[in-house]
């Protein structure tokens, strides 16, 4: 029965994003637009914690997954003129969608093979210089809008879009983590020689994380370019990369919900600050060093404890001896 | 203590995030509210900044002048980070919580092709200050800009190089990865070779490169009556420099991406002999220019930019379009702004076209003594 639960998790928050989403108009359209921001980040956020936080490989090259899912399935929905609400939009968007996946994925195996020789720095300024390279390339592509930027996208993305391909990321990764995979991604980012001597195979974990996390960012990338109507170059920068960076880092890594819960308490902090004007990205990042400093397993650490949280909030006290959850 | 610490941040941001939910926009009657959205902070900082200094004096002004239809103009004004989605959230944000009667901005036509769609949607006019690309105002009938278009800049450069200058034979050296050096070269040579000029060679270059003497040695071969190079100012000013020390002394030509003071501190006494177009100049004898600039500098102890003057125009055309509404309603102040005509602006007299574009006079810049001076004035 505990094996199916999460799969019935999966489908009930399906039904809630549909239903939701047909009652999307009622949301005031600036929080609805945060709120899509804040799912297309957790997204990007918690595929980049299958890379960076489970399997140990610093990727900074994120920023270039999402462009080329941005830019895939841009291209496929203009050419084939689909305009929002029309039966056809749905399969062809989805598809659209998994196309950009696939780019970005062939592109993360791409990363994932000079991965296997290098470690730590080197492998997050290799993969800085494939993100940046992914963006000019695109910044010379005339047939993309090249520094122009790409206009005219339908506006496809809405709130059952967004929050289904959320719940289906954190299944996949909470399940994959979960799976004989995920103890091969903690072994090699734990101690890959060691990991190598008892047989596990390194090379396949780092490339599976690299594959899987960047499918997910190329998804991400498809859903901002057809909620924001339009795409440039210069939105998939380096900077781009960090952001998603430094949410993985103070949600603390590896941990799935911490990750979700930093995600969206980074998007939300710039625009609540907004009435501090240009001050706020001051504030913001004074906030992400105080965090840092204070909390350098990020803010959550590596799993979140529900059970002791609640213990504390009903004020029952902590059974004597802590057992294995 | 350590994690009292992370509790207080957390619990902190929580009350920030609940005071943001909780406070909707409440409408003042006694004013009209109109939003700003501007890059105050990231890459383009110094051009958002500029603007809004131009802006604020246009409201301080009118307000102090009794505002419009009675009531005083009240500018919220909300930080793009020089962010594309940023503009989205920014401009939703102004029209949908705050409920503004219109919108000024952007600087970068990228934000502005962001904030367009949803200005439009939402039925309220909005007023780009220097967004030149043509795509900006394509987006809908509520889209208005002040400044000058790419191809319109290329063909009065063109028709100053051919008459001015009197040049018939010219070469070209564009940034070749960047579409604003490459928009305006190709303008350039479609009205030179219309007047009966003759572009003889086209040689290229990239955004940050730092020696260029191969591509002069090749124009140099081809003996130009002047270069035109339509790029910004830092490579500007080292072609000019390095072209000077293979003896090339003919006119160099450039267009906005010119007007920066860092052209003649890096280019020194070898900007001599070079033009450029732009919005604006400081040093135009023209009395409503002398007045803004007198008043700009008293304000803010700073010379204007022709930023600082876009915002300014932004501005009072808004206003003077509200002015003849005599509504706040979108789709009137949209066809007050359609309707502009002759409207004298401290960028010149500015005509609002069919397509909802500026029509204005374009100043050229010459450099003479390593001194950027008022040349001339070019009407549409």
């Amino acid at each position: 029965m505990k094996r199916h639960l999460s799969k019935l998790y999966l489908l009930l928050a399906l039904v809630a994003a549909a239903i939701i989403a047909r009652y999307q108009s009622s949301i005031g359209p600036y929080y609805f637009q945060i709120i899509m921001y804040i799912g297309i980040n957790v997204i990007l956020a918690s595929s980049l914690n299958l890379i960076n936080g489970f399997a140990g490989q610093f990727s900074l090259g994120h920023a270039g997954f999402m462009a080329l899912g941005a830019y895939t399935s841009a291209v496929i929905t203009t050419s084939l003129h689909v305009s929002p609400g029309t039966a056809a939009s749905y399969p062809v968007f989805a598809l659209a969608l998994i196309c950009g996946g696939i780019v970005a994925s062939v592109f993360g195996l791409l990363v994932g093979i000079p991965s296997l020789r290098l470690k730590g720095d080197y492998l997050a300024i290799t993969t800085l210089g494939l993100g940046e390279i992914i963006r000019v390339i695109i910044q010379s592509l005339n047939f993309l809008g090249a520094a122009r930027g790409f206009t005219g996208i339908a506006k496809l993305s809405n709130f059952f879009w967004v929050y289904a391909v959320v719940a289906i990321v954190i299944f996949t990764i909470a399940n994959l983590v979960r799976s004989t995979y995920g103890r091969g991604f903690l072994a090699v980012r734990d101690d890959e020689i060691a990991a190598e001597a008892v047989g596990v195979d390194a090379t396949r974990y780092k490339i599976i994380a690299f594959t899987t996390g960047a499918f997910f960012a190329g998804i991400a990338g498809g859903l901002y370019a057809h909620f924001v109507t339009y795409i440039n170059p210069s939105q998939f920068g380096f900077l781009r990369s960090f952001e998603i960076v430094v949410m993985v880092v103070v949600g603390g890594m590896g941990n799935i919900a911490g990750v979700i819960l930093a995600a969206a308490l980074l998007t939300i902090l710039p625009e609540a600050l907004r009435a501090v004007a240009q001050y706020r990205m001051v504030i913001y990042a004074l906030l992400l060093i105080i965090i840092m400093i204070s909390r350098p397993q990020g803010l959550f650490g590596q799993r979140i404890d529900w059970g002791r949280i609640w213990r504390r909030l009903s004020k029952r006290p902590s059974p004597p001896a802590e057992g294995k959850t | 203590m350590r994690r009292l610490i992370a509790w207080l941040i957390l619990g902190a941001a929580l009350v920030v995030i609940g005071l943001w939910i909780g406070c909707g926009g409440g409408g003042n009657t006694s004013e009209i509210l109109i939003g700003e959205y501007s890059a105050m902070t990231g890459t383009t900082a110094t051009f958002g900044q500029s603007t809004h200094r131009g802006l604020m004096m246009a409201v301080d002004e009118i307000n102090a002048a009794g505002g419009v239809l009675g009531k005083k103009i009240h500018l919220l004004t909300e930080d793009t980070q020089s962010r594309p989605e940023e503009a989205a959230t920014a401009v939703t944000k102004l029209i949908t919580r705050d409920r503004v009667k219109a919108v000024i901005g952007e600087v970068s036509s990228s934000r502005s092709l962001a904030a367009a769609p949803i200005c439009q949607a939402n039925g309220v006019p909005m007023v780009s200050n220097a967004s030149t690309n043509p795509e900006v105002t394509k987006k809908g009938d509520y889209i208005f800009r002040v400044c000058y278009i790419d191809p319109f800049q290329g063909e009065v450069m063109a028709r100053f190089a051919f008459s001015t200058l009197g040049i018939r034979k010219a070469a070209i050296l564009k940034d070749i990865k960047n579409d604003y050096s490459v928009g305006l070269a190709q303008y350039f040579e479609e009205t030179f070779q219309k007047l009966g000029g003759e572009i003889i060679a086209t040689q290229a270059y990239s955004e940050g490169d730092i020696d260029f003497k191969a591509q002069l040695t090749a124009l140099k071969a081809t003996e130009p009556e002047a270069v035109i190079v339509p790029g910004y100012y830092t490579e500007a000013a080292l072609i000019v420099k390095q072209a000077r020390e293979l003896n090339m002394t003919m006119p160099f030509v450039g267009g906005d991406g010119w007007d920066s003071a860092k052209l003649v501190e890096i280019g020194g006494a070898s900007m001599n002999n070079t033009y450029y177009s732009t919005a604006y100049s400081a040093d135009d004898p023209d009395s409503v220019v002398q007045n803004f600039v007198h008043k700009y500098t008293a304000r803010y102890d700073d010379k204007p930019d022709a930023f600082a003057a876009l915002g300014y125009d932004a501005g009072l055309i808004l206003f003077d379009a509200v002015k003849r509404a005599g509504s706040t309603e979108g789709a009137k102040i949209r066809d007050a702004l359609t309707a502009t005509r002759d409207f004298r602006g401290v960028t010149g007299t500015i005509t609002i076209d069919s397509d909802r574009n500026a029509r204005k006079p374009i100043v050229i810049i010459a450099v003479v003594n390593g001194e950027m001076t008022y040349k001339e004035t070019i009407q549409p």
